[in-house]
């Protein structure tokens, strides 16, 4: 578009990228590495796959990958449904009341300090446990509540975003050919924003699989999830098998991300046809 | 509505269900907690589990006591500690907003004006490092700036220095750590700003003499304010209580609040003294929240 795009910029771009790259493809080369030391290539020896096979043998971490997946599917879900509603909520209807609080209480997990958000839940499940003998003990459900408390806070922004810029003609249309405000939601607005539904699940999955300081403030004995083991880890210096493991994450997102932004760019395409 | 709903008759719509379910589960999980934190940063701490005195008890048969200790918050006035990694860690979360902002502000704005398909790739660029852990994204500055880490080894095996430098659990450690973490918090709402930007005002004003540099200074930049406001507030508010940053780069001099807050909860059992710090961090805090929202508001309203 610009003809004497400045070169500083693209030194910018470059340079910015190059930051934000070197760490993550600096893991990814070292977890090939056959040395223990990490960072000291072993020519003789790499690139080898050895550290891949100790990682699927050590049960430790293979344990707490379990404990994360079941907790951060339940976040996600339970995420998508409150911050769908709240998202839906706040972006359709100009004015309820305590609609200032819902705005205030889904903006601020976002940028809540997590050592603060940890510790006033763990705070809360105890006094709910010596008031009413719920929840019992820490594990488990309490990192999952945990976790949707700010997790519903990131769907509901997709979700009211998506609204916001949502075409209401069609739900009108419905609504004067007499379908009632449910079918309506079910028939045509889902349908519609599930791709920023979608992003939202993800969302949530990665904000509760990635949560070291909440999981630790509302975790059990036998609940350590993988951020807690590999905290623990890492705190004792660099490890091969972390390397794999961060190999391995960058593989799956970079994947699912290239996947979902290639369907919703479909999606749009075939939105576009149809309108 | 031309005919109530008999549930209407009773104060309840169907807009309302819609609300309740996230609006009672935020009131219970974020809200009350806030007051429980606030409650228990005027008890005593107490040897036994959970480890503080209740603040209503019953005395004798028919006398209720209530006993409020302001000893947390004194504590936190007399032993320097806390007050000095308080001003730390607004310091530290400063810098770094700045730095954020200086890296970010170049990059947001030459992907704004990027060609349609390159925009998509370099946002899905900024958008990954932020999909994929923090946690080991900060591991992985260890390797890079350990004592026979990769930074120290290219540097060594060019000869630009002879012996390894001492960069990892410096101060310089933490801010890099910190910059590199919230990059994309400042990078996707700046570029969401100048997306919308008019580039046709900066074409007038060249046509009518203005140099780049000055149409830059005097149409882009204030134009993107709410932009810059809403990233340094995403960055700077988080980055204040940071905790696992600089637990891993930091090293053990690195004072920062969350960190001290964590470590009175775990290490010291502490826990009134630790929602003494909690409630501590809120009250400077929460304006700049207010701050946050108020920006954001005025985002949205200006997108219509």
């Amino acid at each position: 578009m610009n003809a004497r795009r400045s070169y500083f910029i693209i030194t910018c771009i470059a340079f910015g990228f190059a930051f934000l790259y070197i760490p993550i493809l600096s893991m990814v080369v070292f977890s090939f590495n056959a040395s223990k030391l990490v960072t000291v290539w072993d020519t003789a020896n790499s690139p080898t796959l050895k550290w891949y096979g100790a990682l699927l043998h050590n049960d430790e971490i293979l344990d707490a990958a379990w404990i994360s997946l079941k907790v951060a599917v339940i976040n996600a879900t339970g995420s998508v449904i409150l911050g769908t509603l709240a998202g839906f909520g706040l972006a359709r209807f100009a004015r309820f009341r305590g609609r200032f609080t819902l705005n205030a209480m889904t903006t601020a997990p976002l940028v809540m300090p997590e050592v603060i958000t940890g510790l006033s839940l763990l705070l809360l499940f105890v006094a709910l446990e010596q008031t009413i003998g719920w929840p019992a003990g820490r594990g488990i459900t309490t990192m999952t509540i945990g976790h949707m408390t700010f997790s519903m806070a990131y769907v509901t922004v997709v979700v009211q975003s998506r609204l916001a810029t949502f075409d209401t003609s069609l739900e009108e249309a419905a609504m004067d050919l007499g379908a009632r405000p449910l079918k309506v939601f079910f028939v045509i607005t889902l349908p519609i924003i599930f791709p920023a539904i979608l992003s939202g699940w993800l969302l949530a999955f990665t904000l509760s699989w990635d949560d070291l300081v909440i999981s630790s403030f509302t975790s059990g004995p036998g609940s350590s999830t993988l951020p807690m083991v590999v905290f623990s880890k890492v705190r004792l210096g660099v490890s091969p098998e972390i390397n794999v493991l961060a190999t391995l994450t960058i593989a799956v997102v970079s994947l699912m991300i290239v996947g979902v932004s290639l369907w919703m760019a479909r999606a749009g395409r075939l939105e576009k046809v149809a309108a | 509505m031309k005919t109530a709903h008999p549930l209407q008759k009773i104060g309840i719509t169907g807009r309302g269900l819609v609300v309740v379910l996230p609006y009672l589960w935020l009131l219970l999980f974020f809200v009350v907690p806030f007051v429980i934190v606030l409650k228990i940063s005027f008890s005593d701490i107490d040897l036994a589990i959970p480890p503080y005195k209740p603040l209503i008890e019953w005395v004798g048969k028919n006398s209720l006591a209530i006993k409020v200790d302001f000893n947390n918050y004194a504590f936190l006035f007399t032993d320097s500690l806390y007050i000095s990694a308080l001003l730390n860690s607004i310091k530290v979360a400063f810098i770094s907003t700045l730095f954020c902002l200086a890296i970010g502000y170049p990059m947001a704005y030459g992907i704004a004006r990027a060609q349609p398909s390159t925009r998509n790739v370099l946002l899905l660029l900024v958008i990954l490092p932020f999909w994929t852990s923090l946690l080991l994204r900060v591991y992985a500055w260890i390797g890079l700036l350990k004592a026979n880490g990769v930074i120290n080894n290219v540097l060594l095996s060019l000869g630009l220095i002879h012996e390894p430098l001492t960069m990892l659990y410096t101060p310089f450690a933490m801010y890099v750590g910190i910059v590199y973490s919230y990059l994309p918090f400042m990078i996707l709402p700046l570029y969401a700003n100048l997306e919308k930007m008019d580039w046709q005002l900066l074409e007038a004003a060249e046509d009518l003499g203005c140099r780049p540099w000055q149409a830059f200074y005097k149409i882009t930049l204030p134009l993107s304010r709410n932009g810059m406001l809403a990233g340094s507030m995403l960055v700077f508010i988080p980055a204040v209580g940071e905790f696992v940053i600089p637990a891993l780069l930091g090293g053990p001099n690195a004072l920062m609040i969350g960190r001290v807050l964590w470590d009175e909860f775990f290490s010291n059992r502490a826990w009134p003294v630790a929602s003494a710090v909690a409630i501590l961090l809120l009250i400077i805090l929460v304006p700049f929240m207010m701050w946050y929202q108020s920006v954001q508001a005025r985002e949205s309203a200006g997108a219509r």
